[in-house]
């Protein structure tokens, strides 16, 4: 116990939580650069908010780094060219919902990055940009939440006015079983990450930021507390290992023991949380001038021959980062993109990935299919299991009933569709699908 | 002893007659007059509570009726035109006749025609899987297949099909109460005229991707190649989004369109084969006359603009 941060108490949320399997299968594979692929296709909606418009033709020739697609308004994010190139047929391709979207092909030809983008790995620690021109870079840099949301970062480092922010929490806490591309990005590139955060506060002007990280990546911890020992600004928070403690609300309740109002977002507490990818993804464009290009994914899955974190540009198929692994296991039922217990099955391998594709992992058949359902015993476990406090099989009894005005009385829609509910649910009742069809109908009814 | 049961009767008795002194003032007091006209129609209603005249059940479509009195928006779809009639002789209005309608299937991929790309296996539920993702199909429009409308059916006038994974409507028991149309998340139930004779043509078909896409997604999808919108008369069929639409108001029935189909995926219900057949060659017979016409005027044309030289 020589390091500070081990001798603080770990932290958890109070309510709720399961504990699901770890399976980090690829905790120790060091982050690897993907070969390029032969094509790569950019959905040209990856964020949330208004769709980015498309500002390149047919025929045209890009640089990596290149805006293809201009954002519009402000909750809105530029789209850049991943890899040089000639552009293919811009048309709506499936996404990996099935659903069409639109999206700019890219045939690439050479690695050829723009001159103003400083690729060295030269550490840049002097921040000489004003508040607003780091908002300003980090938009037009295309960085949105890399955790998954997709919603654009500049929107979040502006501080909402008559809103006061005190403390900075950065998400180091992964809490998807077998997903670890923050961890990795957090061993190797913890410097950057650091002065990602000197940015963040900066932007922000608070004087206090905290990294939280789950007990069972030691390593991540040791070595924050390693380079963060001299100031006192930033500090690490150890925290239990729980799921869904990356979640938002409860990462602000197990840190700071602050409760973000029903309905609420953190800066009403006086919180702004932002994901370790995201950090470096801002350090990287606003200190090297750097779009969001590329990030780290992690290919992992039981049976899969080289579980790895690789960095990948935006764009690249599935299936290029599956072969790279070591090719699909013959075992596979499902292809997850995400984690276990969030992630979505891809219907295609074809499928590209995108700004929020933390990770791409490959389940066995056996462990895909759902178990039969049985009626509801009143065990009460999802309740137990809930972290928001809801009545999971009561708003699944709901759901069925099409009571869309009592779900919402019961605040279905403070649900973070974490699944801990399905997860715990002895009788294996699809409660989280029911949930999530319930907030689709409450969010029609306003 | 025998105290004890006298004054546990006279209390009781007392307290009886108190509560019903007490009812009795409150009944009269607070009497809610209701104008009878609405249990008598009631009365005639179907007394499904469906919803499907878009009420909230056959109480409130009486009351709906008593007090606006206007028939012509207020229609009772289960019931029809002989329960509008007596509805129409308790308010002593004017019958206003509505044509029937009926839910029809607006698909035709069965698993024959619609090789699964996927396997699903979350919640049996179409609207689940509708906002979960495009479909166990390459189709991103077609039938779920999980028969949501099926538990929507109030009257058991649907069933899925086993064979084909669609649904299926039974003519007789449809009431066109709308209910199914309402719980289909892709849309592809939709009330259509009954007919005459139960007659009616619709294309089974939602896809709007290009041809060549949608083919390759359903062997049977309307590519929008719109030959079945030239070989109508009536101007009744439209190409929209690569999808033909027939307009039912403007469809005669004349049944000429439904061989013109690649895919023979336009529907034609009750329709004797004899008067298919006799409908193709009609069209046949028609086209063949245009097409003289055509060339004759063309040579005719020809002719005028190059008359031959006098000598």
């Amino acid at each position: 116990m020589k390091n500070r941060a081990f001798h603080k108490e770990l932290k958890t949320f109070r309510l709720g939580g399961v504990h699901p399997q770890d399976n980090k299968l690829s905790a120790s594979a060091p982050l690897a650069q993907l070969p390029l692929p032969k094509q790569v296709t950019i959905p040209i909606i990856q964020h949330i908010g208004a769709p980015a418009k498309v500002v390149v033709q047919r025929g045209d020739t890009v640089k990596v780094g290149q805006v293809i697609a201009q954002h519009e308004g402000f909750i809105s994010s530029n789209i850049h060219a991943s890899c040089s190139g000639r552009i293919g047929i811009i048309e709506e391709v499936m996404d990996s919902s099935g659903f069409k979207h639109l999206a700019v092909n890219i045939r690439v030809k050479g690695d050829d990055w723009l001159e103003t983008i400083d690729r060295t790995d030269t550490l840049v620690e002097e921040i000489s940009l004003s508040r607003d021109e780091i908002v300003a870079r980090v938009m037009e840099a295309g960085v949105v939440g890399m955790g998954g949301a997709g919603f654009p970062s500049h929107a979040k480092i502006k501080v909402p006015e008559g809103k006061t922010i005190d403390t900075l929490i950065i998400n180091g806490v992964e809490c998807e079983p077998y997903l670890t591309a923050d961890h990795r990005l957090m061993l190797e590139k913890p410097r950057e990450i650091i002065v990602g955060i000197r940015i963040l506060m900066k932007a922000l002007g608070v004087s206090r930021a905290i990294i939280g990280i789950e007990d069972n990546k030691h390593d991540a911890i040791e070595l924050f507390d390693e380079l963060l020992r001299e100031g006192k600004q930033i500090e690490v928070q150890p925290l239990e290992v729980q799921y869904p403690q990356g979640g938002e609300k409860q990462l602000i309740q197990a840190v700071l023991d602050r409760e973000v109002p029903s309905g609420g977002l953190p800066a009403d507490v006086g919180v702004i949380v932002h994901n370790v990818g995201t950090t470096f993804a801002i350090y990287e464009a606003v200190q090297k001038n750097k779009p969001l290009v590329e990030r780290v994914v992690t290919v992992t899955g039981k049976d899969v021959k080289q579980p790895s974190n690789f960095w990948v540009r935006i764009g690249t198929p599935v299936i290029e980062l599956i072969t790279a692994a070591g090719g699909l296991p013959e075992s596979t039922g499902k292809v997850v993109s995400g984690g276990p217990m969030m992630g979505k099955a891809i219907a295609d391998l074809e499928v590209p990935v995108a700004k929020g594709t933390s990770g791409i992992l490959m389940i066995a058949q056996a462990e895909t299919k759902r178990a039969e359902e049985y009626n509801c015993v009143h065990c009460g476990k999802c309740i137990e299991a809930c972290p928001m406090g809801l009545e999971p099989y009561r708003l699944l009894l709901l759901s069925k009933a099409g009571q869309s005005e009592k779900s919402k009385r019961e605040n279905v829609l403070d649900c973070i569709e974490c699944g801990s509910c399905s997860f715990v649910c002895p009788s294996n009742r699809p409660i989280l699908d029911y949930i999530r069809l319930s907030k689709t109908k409450v969010k029609k009814l306003k | 002893m025998n105290d004890v049961v006298l004054y546990t009767v006279l209390s009781l008795t007392g307290i009886g007659l108190l509560a019903a002194v007490v009812l009795y003032y409150v009944s009269k007091k607070f009497h809610v007059t209701e104008d009878e006209r609405i249990s008598q129609v009631e009365a005639v209603l179907p007394n499904t509570n469906c919803g499907g005249c878009g009420q909230p059940g056959c109480h409130a479509f009486a009351e709906a009726v008593v007090k606006s009195g206007d028939l012509s928006v207020l229609h009772c779809p289960v019931g029809g035109n002989p329960v509008m009639k007596q509805v129409a002789e308790v308010m002593g209005v004017k019958a206003v006749e509505k044509d029937p309608y009926i839910a029809v299937v607006r698909c035709s991929g069965s698993f024959e025609y619609r090789k699964k790309t996927n396997v699903y296996d979350g919640a049996p539920s179409c609207a689940i899987a509708a906002q979960l993702y495009s479909g166990d199909t390459g189709c991103a429009y077609g039938c779920l297949g999980m028969g949501d409308c099926v538990v929507a059916c109030d009257f058991e006038a649907m069933y899925m099909d086993e064979k084909t994974g669609l649904p299926v409507i039974i003519e007789d028991k449809c009431t066109a109460c709308n209910a199914c149309v309402k719980s289909c998340p892709k849309d592809i139930l939709e009330l259509w005229p009954k007919g005459k004779k139960n007659q009616r043509i619709y294309v089974a078909c939602l896809n709007e991707e290009k041809g060549s896409t949608a083919r390759k997604e359903c062997a049977v999808a309307c590519s929008g190649c719109a030959k079945c919108a030239e070989a109508c008369r009536y101007e009744a069929i439209t190409i929209d989004h690569n999808l033909a639409r027939i307009d039912p108001d403007k469809c005669k029935l004349c049944a000429e369109c439904i061989d013109t189909c690649d895919v023979r995926n336009i529907v034609a219900t009750n329709f004797s084969p004899e008067k298919l057949q006799q409908a193709s060659e009609h069209r046949q017979k028609r086209e063949e006359r245009e097409r003289k016409k055509r060339e004759e005027e063309k040579a005719q044309a020809t002719a005028n603009n190059n008359p031959e030289p006098t000598v």
